[in-house]
């Protein structure tokens, strides 16, 4: 089994290495570091020292990925690709374009990002798992329609619909809670209410329709029947038989995603203010400040290979079949 | 007679779509008395599942129960709360299944799904579970029962799984068990083992078995009494002595005949002609009538009675009706005496012993098809899966032979293998002095034509999307022997008659088939390109005794006429005695005894073909042996055991079988055997 | 010629589009096997009220997918006929008069007066500071107070009038259709349909069509002298911006999956099929852009095309091409994102269907690879890959709101819900709240989406064979 995680860190490798090319060839290839000037400096009548000058106070006056002019080693490591990619490696992501740090901007904002996204995952889990597990034990009755009803018109609104409606009834018409803003410390907490709930209620409609799938697939297996035959009631068969097999689907999905939590949501956190890694992403974009884009960019798939993993280990210690291997 | 444990009237169920239901179970009746075992016995889609999941009232959410009664003790259990049902299921009447893979929790430990039984039905303290749930476990012959209650489902072989369905059964001391085909999804010598569970058990016990089976061996072997189901309701109840004596109802009489066997070799089997009707069809006479040789006018247009022919046994057909019949000439009844058709003349040329002096047309010699095992962070290679590890042997034109064997003894990646169609990793496999190991796809093409397979499943072997007659014509297509259409599709229709179909049916999608019309088909695309060879791998296995002798008769045929070698790949002993000139029986990747069919199946000399005969079911009282039990399981064919891969099974081993594997031991001309034991006499 | 018809990219697009689906109709209609899941389809009632709105929406856009330029006027002193630089669509025609007509800012809907307060100057001479009359909306009404209810509710009249007499004709021409195919007289037919005794269930499908029809003429009439969803913060009218917004929905949801199929199809079935090296350099592949998360890769490429854009302004000879290569460009990108999952689907789907009997009876009659993933292994995934669209279709559309949201979506200048949602996001802070704009985008959207889900629902019922086998 650590022979497999093993093998699993190590098939990382090769992936983060393409996700740095393709970043690479994004950022420096398709545009070159004078097009990022010229757009930065304004479009027409840009003098050729204006950007030279933008370029070596960003660090994008070396060649990109060979420089003859530095001495031995150095030829390669003075260069862009090198002082700008390859070092996204050692979690070394530079300075931003208004020259402050971007790790530690990182560090600091992944926080509020976190208190948004953890509550909203174990919310909705608890609160989708047990609204599909009512909706199964009703199944085929008019509670089972009108709730598949319910949740296909839920899930056919936009996210943004949620946050818009969110904000309007509950603190516009109701002042119960701030619009936006955020606060340090334990002080917060009067902010994240709107965005959690809003968040929770907008993965209802996708979460319990699958969850309801999932249920309805495990009760129709042949195990359900031998329970049932065993004298089993109805909610023995489906808490004890049903539900720890679908379970397994379940968690191995949230296990993937819980490394992204730290991304933050771009949308819930720009329109709540929230000073997370989310409206940092997006604030990084209107800029069109590609240093920070870069680095997300490449947090986002480490991340995301994380998660994989993740899911693999996760699965070997839920799922028997995988386990005793 | 007493009073009966349980008695069922006028049950019926309905299935799906409510304006046209099917109607799985069609006015039931029957009887079951304490103590004995009662086999229901039907074909695929008479509706004997829907009967027993009726009884236990566990249906399908599209199934309901319309009509009937059925008295277990003093309730009739269809007039039962849910709640009060719950009492019943489980613990005076349990249920096992056909698939052990899939009827066990995967998740939860076998202690824990047994002690959930005994827990509901058996008023005991928590702490008394966990010594009931071994002895259950011991019960039911499962070594260890201590070690075995933490392992789950997945770590145990099908076997075993099965044994752990009975345990949970037995938890609530059942009067009655209802085992739905029970050892269906089982090898023989592991059904053997589970028959022979059952029939202690119930004698312990004094418990009734409900046995639904397909099979009559195990109807022969097992049952008291049974009845026959036809389309949704009972045609024939008699005691197992009196129907396999004289059946009494034309369809118990087909389908007896319809058996493969070695007495049967000379001569065609019996078909019932045509397929089971479908569920939803409105029945006006006899629903057997279509397919019935001694069918009259009146059986067309009467539903017939049920009669009493003797002493408990009864029938539902308008030939035993004195009424009827009275009306009737006589000479009607005395048409359908059961009777086999003579020895036919076509036969002379099997009996010989030609085969050691022929030139073998395909031969294979230490034939290897092993599967890496990747392990470890650099997916190294720790091992092999020795699917096929060494197999010899030698087919000649106009041939029969058998490769026999067990789920998992690799006969069907042998069969492949030798079609280049799974790439073997050693050995030679020589067609007409060619060897054919190594070849790429180009080079191998030219071989294609001769070498042809017949798979197990006729409804994976056809792509959905085809055209039946673009389906037969893809040989000669690919291989170029008909390129242009409409002559492709004259020889297609030339094919079709040759397996006896209507050509008409070029024109049509294969679901629109039944199974075994699917498999005249895929035979047909076959002979499209004139193969010498067929590799028939398992290829009525999944289809009814009496499609089943269809399929075997029209392989005969084409091989009287057209002169074809078969490989016939198969676990049924019957079928390889009806059919095979030779027989090759494989254990774990390797061939451990071959030689003429009459030679091994008379007088088998490796242990292993010796208990692998002995655990067959079989019809005719006189003929039954008793059988040999196999401890265990087959082993791993990634692990093989050391010596010879038998010996911890075999009863006889001795000290140097688990050193070194038997080398071949030539008995004659035209057997061998792998065996220490058979060097020593 | 009074006009020259303008083919932009999308455009083209969409009749390659349409052209395969075309084919795809008529292959089909000939095909049992692909014919018997699509009657199941319209034989649903679902299924069939939600095409009747699919249809509707997919009109629309399809009206605003024909481009042209409309001639000049004869001017002084030039010769040879000039066209004008606006590109317009059929739409844009058909909409004229809601195009043109503009005010100066916000308006509620249905309403004569403007949103906000301006100075008015009086015949007296007098500058009062009032809510001005609107330049068109209810300029036809001499006491705007009194006579506007009973105008709305007269022109509502006149609409439902004209909708239902265009319905019973078209009715009565689907009637006399039916009666011609089941050779029956018309009375029959029409006592079949009300009775609901139809395999396809006509009786759904027409009282859906008469919603749609009823509401279009109603809008229609009253749209002759009102914004029925007000105008917006520069008083265009938001009933057109809504109605212009559906092309772009519906390109999004439909062109994206139609760019990524190829590579989709073509590296899943061969990564399945092969396995090997090849299957480890697609899933290589695949893991790789999959890794990335996909609002990142679209918000770089955007920008990075975005960069393009503003220094190569000159390349492009309108706004109009601009957007639309931008919105061909998102298009291309969100397909990029998001065939990996139809990918992997694909890929499993093909390590299954090689080792299933009738592959290998293929191979062993010697067929080629090439021949054996065209003829077995494709037909037989085709119902994955159609799910997957219907299934991806609404995603898409829900996608591009939020892109836009970000601005990393379409061309701002584009008309789209999700620049109608960004530009009136902090209009519900204003006080009092101008809500209209929203709301039609929110019906507009909502609408299509719950339409695609439902009919979604019903395809993958019909098409996917595990559903159906569970249902038999």
């Amino acid at each position: 089994m650590t022979a497999y995680i093993l093998r699993r860190v190590l098939y990382a490798i090769p992936i983060l290495i393409g996700v740095n090319l393709i970043t690479f060839l994004l950022f420096f290839v398709v545009n070159s570091p004078d097009d990022m000037a010229r757009m930065h400096l304004g479009q027409k009548r840009v003098t050729t020292e204006a950007i030279e000058g933008w370029k070596a106070e960003h660090g994008y006056d070396r060649p990109l990925v060979y420089n003859p002019a530095a001495p031995g080693l150095a030829s390669l490591t003075d260069t862009i690709f090198f002082q700008k990619s390859v070092k996204l490696f050692a979690f070394q992501f530079g300075s931003s374009d208004d020259g402050r740090d971007i790790g530690y901007d990182i560090s600091q904002r992944m926080w509020p990002s976190l208190a948004i996204a953890v509550p909203v995952l174990i919310l909705g889990l608890a609160f989708n798992i047990s609204y599909a597990l009512f909706i199964v034990f009703f199944r085929a009755t008019y509670i089972d329609i009108g709730s598949v009803v319910l949740l296909v018109g839920m899930l056919s609104v936009s996210s943004l619909f949620y946050i818009i409606g969110g904000q309007f009834v509950l603190s516009k018409v109701f002042h119960l809670v701030p619009i936006s803003g955020y606060d340090q410390g334990l002080d917060a907490w009067k902010f994240l209410i709107l965005p959690v709930i809003v968040g929770v209620v907008g993965g209802i409609g996708s979460g319990t329709r699958w969850y309801r799938t999932l249920f309805l697939e495990e009760i129709a297996k042949d195990y359900v029947r031998t329970a049932r035959a065993k004298g089993l009631g109805e909610r023995f068969v489906l808490f004890r038989h049903v539900l720890r097999n679908a379970l397994i689907p379940i968690l191995t999905g949230v296990v993937v995603v819980l490394p992204l939590l730290f991304m933050g949501s771009l949308i819930t956190e720009s329109f709540f203010g929230i000073p997370g890694l989310g409206s940092y992403t997006i604030d990084a974009i209107s800029n069109q400040d590609f240093a920070i884009v870069r680095s997300m960019v490449f947090l986002g798939a480490v991340l995301y290979i994380l998660g994989l993993i993740l899911t693999d280990i996760s699965y070997t210690l839920v799922d028997p079949r995988v386990r005793l291997q | 007679m007493p009073q009966p444990l349980l008695e069922v009237e006028g049950l019926t169920t309905l299935l799906g779509d409510p304006n046209r239901p099917a109607r799985a179970v069609d006015g039931l009746d029957l009887r079951i008395q304490s103590g004995e075992t009662f086999a229901l016995l039907g074909e695929s889609g008479c509706g004997k599942s829907m009967t027993a999941l009726s009884l236990m009232r566990l249906l399908p959410p599209s199934a309901r129960i319309t009509a009937g009664a059925v008295h277990f003790g003093s309730s009739d259990l269809l007039r039962l709360t849910e709640a009060q049902m719950r009492q019943v299921r489980g613990g005076r009447m349990a249920m096992i299944f056909q698939e052990p893979q899939t009827s066990l929790n995967p998740v939860l430990t076998v202690g824990d799904q047994i002690a959930e039984a005994v827990r509901i039905h058996e008023g005991r303290s928590r702490a008394q579970v966990p010594a009931r749930v071994v002895e259950l476990l011991r019960a039911v012959g499962i070594p260890d029962p201590e070690q075995r209650v933490s392992e789950y489902p997945h770590q145990l072989s099908g076997g075993m799984k099965q044994r752990i369905m009975i345990a949970m059964a037995l938890a609530g001391d059942p009067e009655l068990l209802i085992a739905d085909e029970p050892t269906t999804a089982l090898d023989v010598t592991i059904q053997a083992q589970v028959l022979r569970l059952l029939k202690d058990l119930q004698r312990d016990t004094g418990m009734a078995v409900l046995l639904i089976t397909h099979d009559l061996g195990v109807v022969a072997e097992t049952a008291d009494r049974l009845a026959v189901m036809y389309a949704g309701h009972i045609v024939e109840t008699a005691t197992a002595l009196d129907f396999f004596a004289h059946p009494a109802h034309p369809y118990s009489r087909k389908l007896l005949e319809s058996l493969p066997g070695a007495e049967k070799r000379s001569g065609r089997l019996a078909v019932i002609p045509g397929r089971v009707p479908r569920l939803d069809t409105v029945f006006q006479g006899c629903r057997f009538a279509d397919r019935c040789d001694a069918v009259m006018d009146v059986c067309r247009m009467h539903a017939p009675r049920w009669l009493q022919v003797a002493e408990g046994q009864g029938v539902r057909c308008a030939l035993w009706d004195t009424d009827v019949m009275a009306g009737i000439s006589g000479k009607a009844a005395a048409g359908h005496s059961p009777s086999v058709s003579p020895p036919g003349p076509a036969d002379t040329a099997r009996s010989e012993s030609a085969s050691a002096v022929d030139q073998p047309l395909l031969s294979a010699t230490g034939l290897q098809v092993h599967f890496p095992i990747h392990r470890g962070a650099l997916r190294r290679v720790v091992g092999h899966v020795r699917a096929v590890d060494g197999l010899s042997m030698a087919l000649s034109a106009g041939r029969t032979l058998a490769l026999v064997g067990e789920s998992g003894c690799g006969k069907t990646t042998a069969g492949k293998g030798i079609l280049q169609l799974i790439a073997p990793t050693g050995g030679s496999v020589r067609y007409l002095g060619h060897e054919l190991m190594g070849l790429g796809n180009r080079r191998m093409r030219p071989f294609r034509k001769d070498l042809q397979i017949v798979f197990q499943d006729p409804f994976a072997s056809m792509n959905p999307r085809m055209l039946v007659g673009d389906i037969i014509g893809e040989g000669l297509q690919a291989l170029g022997i008909e390129k242009r259409r409409p002559a492709r599709m004259r020889r297609v229709a030339e094919l079709l008659e040759l397996v006896g179909m209507d050509p008409e049916a070029a024109s049509r999608y294969p679901h629109e088939f039944s199974g075994g019309q699917r498999q005249r088909i895929c035979i047909a695309r076959v002979l499209a390109v004139e193969p010498r060879i067929i590799v028939c791998d398992e290829p009525t296995s999944a289809l009814d005794v009496s499609v089943q002798a269809q399929i075997l008769n029209l392989l005969k045929d084409l091989q009287d006429r057209l002169g074809l070698a078969y490989l016939f790949i198969t676990h049924d002993i019957s079928v390889v005695a009806y059919l095979a000139h030779e027989v090759a029986v494989m254990y774990l990747g390797r061939v451990v005894e071959r030689g003429q069919v009459d030679e091994i199946l008379d007088d088998p000399r490796h242990p292993y073909t010796r208990a692998l005969l002995s655990a067959v079911p079989v019809v005719d009282p006189e003929k039954r042996r008793s059988v040999i039990r196999l401890e265990g399981d087959m082993p791993s064919p990634s692990h093989p055991p050391q010596g010879c891969h038998f010996h911890p099974r075999c009863r006889q081993a001795f000290e140097t079988c688990r050193r070194s594997y038997p080398d071949e031991l030539r008995l004659s001309a035209t057997r061998s055997v792998h065996c220490h034991l058979a060097a020593e006499v | 010629m009074p006009l020259i018809p303008v083919v932009l990219w999308t455009d083209a697009l969409v009749f390659v589009l349409l052209a395969l689906g075309g084919a795809f109709a008529l292959y089909a209609s000939r095909h049992e096997h692909l014919r018997d899941p699509w009657r199941r389809v319209v034989r649903s009632r679902v299924g069939v009220a939600t095409l009747v709105v699919l249809m509707a929406y997919a009109l629309v856009g399809f009206l605003d997918t024909v481009h042209l330029r409309l001639k000049q006027g004869p001017q002084p002193g030039v010769e040879e006929t000039r066209y004008a630089p606006e590109v317009l669509s059929l739409l844009d025609l058909a909409l004229g008069g809601l195009r043109e007509r503009q005010e100066k800012t916000y308006s509620a809907p249905f309403a004569t007066h403007l949103y906000v307060k301006e100075a008015i100057d009086q015949p007296d001479g007098r500058v009062v500071r009032d809510y001005p009359r609107l330049l068109h909306a209810g300029a036809h009404l001499q006491d705007p107070q009194r006579q506007r209810g009973l105008d709305i509710a007269w022109r509502t009249l006149v609409g439902l009038v004209e909708g239902l007499i265009a319905w019973i004709l078209l009715c009565f021409g689907i009637f006399w259709l039916l009666a011609r195919r089941w050779g029956v007289a018309l009375s029959e037919v029409r006592r079949r349909v009300l009775a609901g005794e139809t395999h396809v269930p006509w009786r759904t499908a027409l009282g859906a069509l008469g919603v749609v029809i009823l509401l279009g003429f109603v809008a229609g009439e009253l749209a002759r002298e009102y914004h029925i969803l007000g105008t917006d913060k520069v008083g265009e009218d938001v009933f057109y911006q809504t109605l212009k917004s559906i092309r772009t929905g519906l390109l999004i949801g439909t062109l994206t999956t139609l760019v990524m199929l190829p590579a989709a199809i073509l590296l899943g079935i061969a990564a399945g099929y092969f396995r090997g090296w090849v299957d480890d350099l697609i899933q290589y592949l695949y893991t790789t852009l999959n890794s990335i998360p996909g609002v990142l890769l679209i918000a770089a490429v955007i920008l990075m095309l975005q960069v393009y854009m503003s220094n190569h302004a000159d390349a492009f000879e309108s706004l109009v091409e601009r957007a639309d290569l931008r919105l061909l460009f998102l298009c291309l990108i969100l397909g990029v994102t998001s065939w990996t999952g139809l990918c992997r689907l694909l890929r499993g789907e093909a390590l299954k269907l090689r080792e299933i009997d009738y592959v290998q009876a293929a191979q062993s009659l010697g067929v080629g690879h090439f021949t054996v993933i065209a003829r077995h292994i494709l037909p037989n995934v085709m119902h994955i890959v159609l799910i997957t669209l219907v299934l991806d279709f609404s995603g898409l559309v829900l996608a591009e709101a939020v892109l836009s949201y970000v601005n990393i979506g379409v061309d701002p200048t584009m008309n789209s819900w999700g620049n109608m949602i960004n530009s009136a996001r902090l209009e519900l802070a204003r006080d009092p709240v101008v809500w209209w704009s929203l709301a039609a985008a929110f019906l507009f959207m909502f609408t299509l989406v719950l339409a695609a889900n439902l009919f979604a629902d019903v395809v993958r019922d019909a098409f996917d064979p595990r559903l159906r086998q569970a249902g038999a």
